[in-house]
């Protein structure tokens, strides 16, 4: 049987929270490089070659990317045979946020209430989701989200004859109404089938999957190349001034639901689209 | 690409000259502002209260910079998304404010309340933290620093980049720019 340490997970997640913040993943890089030499756009390439600069120099300061640090999303896969010593891992995990925010000087973005919006100046609560899995690892990954972007997401609750039809035309008309605000070119999340709430999980979850790394089944993968096309075809751009990448990548999930139902989310992610992974 | 240099304050009649879709650097003072800033300055104004600074012909930049690392006068600082700010626009542009500094799409009243008071729209690119505040040269906390981030700051900027998004005569980037770039599929 493992045993971690709860000082442990404090310092990874902290760690991760300043890496995520400062460093770009090379898949987005990849992918804004791509987007970089295709664009149509006069004003988009040099938009995108902004980008470009700006990760240079976030790197070469070790400064945040984007001053907006986000509200931190935590997905935990626990294995059910580990054993953490040294206190509760939702408050190693929530400390971890704090001391990250603190020591990498990122931006205190939460409130305390939704109403009273008094900010808590540590950066916590992070939003965390468990999963019990079989096995002694501990996996952490870590999206800080921004909110030009998460305000830009929608949910539905389709019916069942509305079918595939009904879901593309959600996520496009999602994509046209947000893109702008949301700093294009994006990453759109979408998650399909279960519940209210497991829909939205799902879209959150889908942010995380490698961009360009497709769904696993075929009719997913192409509703994926589908959906990328047309939300591309809206003319949208880079900062929605006008171009051809609009979308860098659409991911996909899927889960079983019920037979009155059909619902959909849509997460949108900025092009910076910050997740990191690890195991302990 | 040419690119114009502009000096703040800005004049009505310098803001007037400006087109959408011309690219300029900013230099000069310009003052920090977002969400709970609007909201207290405007609520301030319904009771009487006068607004911390005289925007008259003055930038607002829609920013809340990070916390500045040693030996940085601040963090991060790229633009916010505009639209939250739009209720209360029109009141600041009424009040002489000059232009603004953000990214995204203006509400149709803001639009408006720029046509009839001659203010401008600037976008920037949004996320790019680092390399704006690269051109930050001085900060000074202004207004309200209980907001933390969210307070009033003036600051000195050198060569800014942005775009005319909205000028003064309602020209609109965002409604123009795409249509040359959507199609069917």
């Amino acid at each position: 049987m493992k045993t971690i340490q709860t000082q442990t997970i404090i310092d990874t997640v902290a760690e991760m929270c300043i890496e995520a913040n400062t460093f770009l993943s090379e898949d987005m890089l990849r992918g804004i490089c791509i987007a970089e030499s295709t664009e149509e756009s006069a004003n988009g390439r040099e938009i995108l070659e902004t980008m470009i600069e700006n990760f240079d120099m976030a790197e070469k300061k070790g400064i945040p990317i984007c001053q907006d640090t986000g509200m931190v999303v935590i997905y935990v896969s626990f294995g059910q045979d580990l054993t953490i010593e040294g206190g509760s891992l939702e408050d190693a995990l929530q400390w971890g946020v704090a001391k990250g925010y603190e020591e990498g000087y990122l931006r205190k973005s939460v409130v305390s209430d939704p109403f009273i919006r008094k900010n808590t100046n540590d950066n916590t609560p992070a939003v965390i989701h468990y999963k019990v899995v079989t096995g002694d690892q501990l996996k952490i990954k870590v999206l800080p989200k921004g909110f030009g972007s998460e305000n830009t997401s929608a949910l539905k609750m389709l019916k069942p004859s509305d079918g595939m039809t009904g879901v593309i035309k959600f996520v496009v008309d999602t994509v046209e109404r947000g893109s702008p605000n949301a700093c294009a070119p994006i990453v759109v999340g979408v998650g399909v089938g279960g519940t209210m709430e497991k829909a939205a999980l799902l879209a959150k979850e889908a942010l995380t999957r490698p961009l360009g790394r497709h769904h696993p089944k075929d009719h997913i993968e192409n509703l994926e190349d589908y959906l990328l096309q047309a939300c591309n075809a809206l003319g949208i751009g880079p900062m929605g001034l006008g171009g051809s990448n609009t979308v860098l990548g659409v991911n996909v999930e899927v889960f079983p639901t019920h037979i009155a139902g059909l619902p959909v989310a849509v997460n949108i992610s900025c092009y910076v689209n910050r997740h990191v992974e690890r195991e302990l | 690409m040419s690119v114009i240099n502009l000096k703040t304050p800005l004049s009505q009649k310098i803001r007037k000259q400006l087109k959408a879709g011309e690219h300029v650097r900013i230099s000069g003072t310009i003052y920090t502002a977002r969400d709970a800033a609007h909201k207290r300055m405007i609520e301030g104004l319904e009771k009487g209260i006068p607004l911390p600074v005289d925007f008259t012909n003055e930038i607002i930049y829609y920013v809340g910079p990070c916390p500045a690392k040693p030996g940085e006068i601040i963090g991060s600082a790229g633009p916010t998304t505009s639209g939250r700010m739009d209720i209360y626009t029109p009141e600041l542009l009424e009040s002489g404010l000059g232009g603004m500094i953000g990214k995204g799409n203006r509400s149709e009243r803001v639009i408006n309340s720029m046509m009839s008071h001659d203010g401008v729209y600037f976008g920037c690119v949004g996320g790019a933290g680092a390399l704006l505040q690269n051109c930050i040269k001085t900060v000074e906390i202004l207004a309200y620093e209980d907001l933390g981030t969210e307070a009033i700051r003036k600051i000195v900027v050198e060569n800014f980049p942005a775009i005319v998004v909205i000028d003064t005569w309602g020209n609109n980037l965002y409604e123009t720019e795409r249509k040359k770039f959507a199609h069917e599929i």
